[in-house]
């Protein structure tokens, strides 16, 4: 069984009397413990994708079996459930509550999860310790810098203990230097058996990838390994 | 999420924002202050009215006479009389003779009014005579011209002294004083120290038409009133015939009358504050719609991190409910003070009840509640995609 399975996945948008295939027939299976990318330029879809994936819209059509349950039809409520147990979100924005601690913030899906209190604070620690944060748990996030706050956000995407870590375009609002720290981040998880989807319009970003997978115009172009890529080969040939 | 992890949620939001918190609550501090102080002061006020009808005797009525005739008039003997046949209902009885009259010593005067009684009056009224006696039977029998006088009359014509024996001149008449009141009040003109008592028969000839209109009956208890006025009306009927020459007022009717008058009043007047609730509760209401649009966001991080409607519901209602619960611990604490400092100022024994107190409050939260309800709805039903992307 996969991890993640979608069937022919379309989101459809109206616009007037427009329709907006935002993605057009997407099929796609990620197994555990991989390492993939989803690479498209704006408007290709992949964000429709990495929103479906993660469980914050559903699709028009379409089957998508998370941990082979299919989810396309839950409610609000139950996606929000899916999401807190099964789903750990990295943002571009790091989307931390500016008015929460720094532990608070890394505490709420397990708010949310019903963990109790004291454990709560023992698992958000211990995740603030993975990424190196531990002595920065009672400072405000406006009081770190922007890749602290975005350790924050995937020390926050871990605590929950989720079976996929989505990160969307986390290098996007970080220089190249702490970017990359980010990225070898991301890799380490990878390394300790973590499930990650990556999103990004970046190509150098999608090839420390194990996988690709390509969108334009809300289909998928390519799905294969990095060295596969014909765009990320030529962009690291040129690099070299 | 726990209760009390709501309850902190909800103080920290409140305390990041001071201002707007405290700026929203002024309508629930109103508005509550303004129920206690208007429910404590109507409460003052009508045990204030109900003490002093208390005072002048709840088995008390009054009779008042207006005969279409001469013949027709009812005199002091036929009350007596009646008096005489129902022991059993009837206490006391005495004329009410009231006469608008000039008052000299020497070349001192004024104007007041002397009040022609029978020596049961100083009993039925309870009068307290602090100095001398009330005036007696012998006085009424005999006419003789004494006069018991309140400490008003005291201070204008004797200051400071006790002015048993001395003459005073009612509409030219010399009258011996025989006795001197309590102080009721403050011994100002028009105020319960002035007043004037001579025997009902003397007060019948100063008056000129020599007609008794008026008399005041003191039934045997409370639960006799009805049956006295009952009596009363029956004697009247008899002799004068038409119900619109008298009229029969017992004290406690009166009292009922007033009572539910101030009921009236106060109710109105509550009805009005409550109006600044609701105003206040709609304060709350467009406040916390300004925040759910405000935290848009936060709504959406919170929700793809797992928070479910009925969380952010939770969380969006407690900090309603508990910036209108501030705000009416706070309208109760304000309320509750200038109900006092009016009762000072007013001289009323002010108390705001446990009842009204708790009724406040309870109030405030169910506003919080009730104008949080729809805010909260509409940030729980956000779409979690829309709600992270809103700047």
């Amino acid at each position: 069984m996969s991890l993640v399975e979608l069937k022919d996945i379309y989101k459809i948008y109206h616009m007037g009397d427009t329709e907006i295939h935002a993605l057009d027939g997407i099929s796609l299976t990620i197994e555990k413990g991989e390492f993939v990318a989803i690479v498209g330029q704006s408007g290709s879809g992949k964000s429709t994708c990495m929103n479906i994936i993660g469980c914050l819209d559903v699709p028009t059509r379409g089957q998508y079996l998370l941990n082979g349950k299919d989810i396309s039809q839950y409610t609000d409520d139950e996606l929000a459930e899916v999401r807190n147990k099964m789903l750990g979100f990295i943002f571009q924005q790091y989307n931390l509550l500016p008015k929460l601690t720094v532990l608070d913030n890394v505490a709420l899906p397990l708010l949310y999860g019903g963990v109790k209190e004291s454990e709560q604070k023992a698992r958000a620690m211990e995740a603030l310790k993975k990424v190196g944060l531990d002595s920065k748990a009672h400072n405000l996030p406006s009081q770190l810098s922007g890749g602290q706050q975005q350790r924050v956000s995937i020390a926050r995407a871990l605590a929950g203990d989720p079976s996929v870590i989505l990160a969307d375009e986390p290098t996007g609002a970080l220089d190249s230097r702490t970017g990359r720290e980010v990225m070898v981040f991301l890799q380490n998880l990878h390394k300790e058996g973590n499930t990650i989807v990556l999103i990004t319009h970046d190509n150098s970003i999608a090839a420390q990838a194990k996988r690709i997978v390509r969108i334009t115009d809300g289909r998928i172009v390519y799905d294969g390994p990095v060295e596969g890529d014909r765009i990320v080969a030529t962009q690291d040939r040129a690099g070299e | 999420m726990s209760l009390a992890k709501c309850f902190s949620m909800a103080i920290s939001s409140i305390f990041n924002n001071k201002m707007r918190s405290f700026l929203t609550m002024l309508g629930i501090i109103i508005g509550i202050a303004a129920v206690i102080i208007l429910v404590s002061l109507m409460n003052g006020l009508t045990n204030m009215v109900s003490d002093t009808f208390a005072e002048l005797g709840t088995t008390s009525i009054n009779v008042s006479i207006n005969a279409p005739s001469e013949t027709k008039n009812i005199k002091a003997a036929d009350i007596f009389k009646l008096a005489e046949e129902n022991p059993r209902l009837i206490s006391q009885v005495s004329p009410l003779v009231t006469v608008r009259s000039t008052v000299k010593v020497g070349t001192d005067s004024i104007t007041t009014s002397a009040t022609g009684v029978a020596e049961t009056y100083n009993d039925m009224k309870s009068l307290v005579v602090e100095h001398g006696r009330f005036i007696q039977y012998v006085d009424i029998e005999r006419m003789q011209k004494v006069c018991v006088i309140g400490t008003y009359i005291q201070k204008e014509f004797f200051e400071g002294t006790i002015p048993i024996g001395e003459k005073i001149k009612i509409n030219g008449v010399p009258y011996k004083i025989v006795g001197i009141l309590e102080e009721k009040e403050d011994s100002s003109a028009g105020s319960g120290d002035d007043c004037i008592y001579i025997p009902y028969t003397n007060a019948t000839r100063l008056s000129n038409n020599g007609v008794i209109n008026t008399y005041v009956v003191s039934a045997v208890d409370e639960d006799h009133v009805t049956a006295v006025v009952g009596i009363i009306k029956e004697m009247l009927n008899k002799k004068i015939g038409d119900s619109d020459y008298y009229t029969v007022i017992s004290m406690l009717s009166m009292i009922d009358m007033m009572s539910s008058m101030m009921d009236t009043m106060g109710t109105m007047l509550i009805a009005i504050a409550a109006i600044s609730l609701l105003v206040g509760g709609i304060g709350i209401m467009n406040i916390m719609l300004v925040s759910v649009t405000e935290r848009t966001r936060e709504i959406g991080i919170r929700k793809s991190l797992g928070a479910k409607q009925k969380d952010i519901m939770t969380q969006f209602v407690i900090e309603a409910g508990t910036v209108s619960c501030m705000g009416g611990v706070m309208g109760i604490i304000v309320g509750s003070g200038c109900a006092m400092i009016g009762g000072v100022l007013l001289d009323l024994t002010v108390r705001p009840s446990v009842g009204s107190i708790a009724v406040a409050f309870l109030v405030s939260v169910g506003i919080g509640i009730a104008f949080g309800f729809l805010p909260a709805k509409k940030a729980a039903g956000l779409n979690p995609i829309d709600a992270l992307r809103y700047d």
